[in-house]
């Protein structure tokens, strides 16, 4: 027989998952864009934003994070899992509170695990970083590359 | 203190002959004051260089920049699509239009945008009488 423990916790992180996604839906992507990327909730989970493309050998991943501190980008792959993780640079900090008329860049630390669609070589990635976004080359794992059959006509 | 225009305010002399892109990005900025004027900082992730256009006309701040995707294949996901950028912000103090600077840092634009001599604080020596 199996037993099953009831674990309340988990079922309310289930719904709130479910939550997020259905107010994802209904984001714009000019609101979304604009968003400060570190409150909590949804966006902080969901910083940076990423394009996802792939063809026959690789993955490629464009993420949306301008003013970064290059060396504290961190790419960990395992698997079909891809995590980015950094720090976006504060302003400096010898500024007054009461200096700022505005304040909407956000800055902190961020990590965010984003579903590959297929598994890729984890040694082989190339992780650039120009203007702002940052773009991820991840070959595909050999297994997961698609194979040519002959068909041979008889 | 500085005001944002909702209406976009208008500096240009003559109306541009083609039709521009009219969807726009807001890029978030901070803005704060320091001695000798203000500092503007704003996120424009794609943007190189020569593609921004900041200018200060009748004391209208114009932001205005081009972003390019660095991936530009079919896409099996998108979350956001880069547009051009604009915002303007209406300035209360004159600003010296000699004296404005601007660099770009990983996508991070700052610009610099310095008071007009007399606006700028002047130190008064006090004297005390004996």
């Amino acid at each position: 027989m199996t037993t099953f423990f009831w674990e309340p916790l988990q079922g309310l992180e289930a719904i709130r998952r479910e939550m997020d996604q259905l107010l994802q839906q209904y984001d714009t992507p000019r609101g979304r864009i604009a968003r400060s990327a570190f409150l909590p909730g949804v966006s902080a989970r969901t910083y940076p934003l990423t394009n996802i493309s792939e063809d026959k050998d690789n993955v490629y991943v464009e993420a949306l994070a301008p003013g970064l501190n290059p060396e504290t980008i961190e790419v960990t792959v395992l698997r079909d899992q891809l995590r980015i993780a950094g720090e976006k640079t504060a302003i400096n900090p010898d500024i007054k509170a009461e200096a700022f008329h505005r304040s909407e860049r956000g800055a902190g630390r961020f990590t965010r695990v984003i579903a590959l669609p297929t598994e890729v070589d984890g040694d082989k990635v190339k992780a650039e970083y120009k203007n702002g976004l940052l773009l991820l080359t991840l070959p595909k794992h050999a297994e997961a590359k698609p194979k040519q059959i002959a068909v041979k006509v008889s | 203190m500085m005001k944002e225009t909702t209406v976009p305010a208008n500096t240009e002399k003559t109306a541009p002959d083609t039709r521009e892109e009219t969807r726009t990005l807001t890029p978030p900025v901070d803005i704060f004051e320091t001695e000798n004027g203000l500092v503007v900082v704003a996120d424009l992730p794609g943007v190189e260089k020569d593609q921004i256009d900041v200018n200060v006309e009748k004391n209208v701040l114009t932001l205005k920049a081009t972003a390019k995707h660095l991936l530009d294949k079919d896409l099996a996901r998108q979350e956001y699509q880069l547009l051009p950028f604009f915002r303007q912000f209406q300035l209360s103090d004159a600003v010296d239009q000699s004296k404005i600077s601007a660099e770009m840092k990983y996508g991070v634009l700052t610009i610099h945008l310095p008071k007009v001599a007399e606006q700028q604080p002047r130190k008064i020596d006090v004297q005390v009488a004996q």
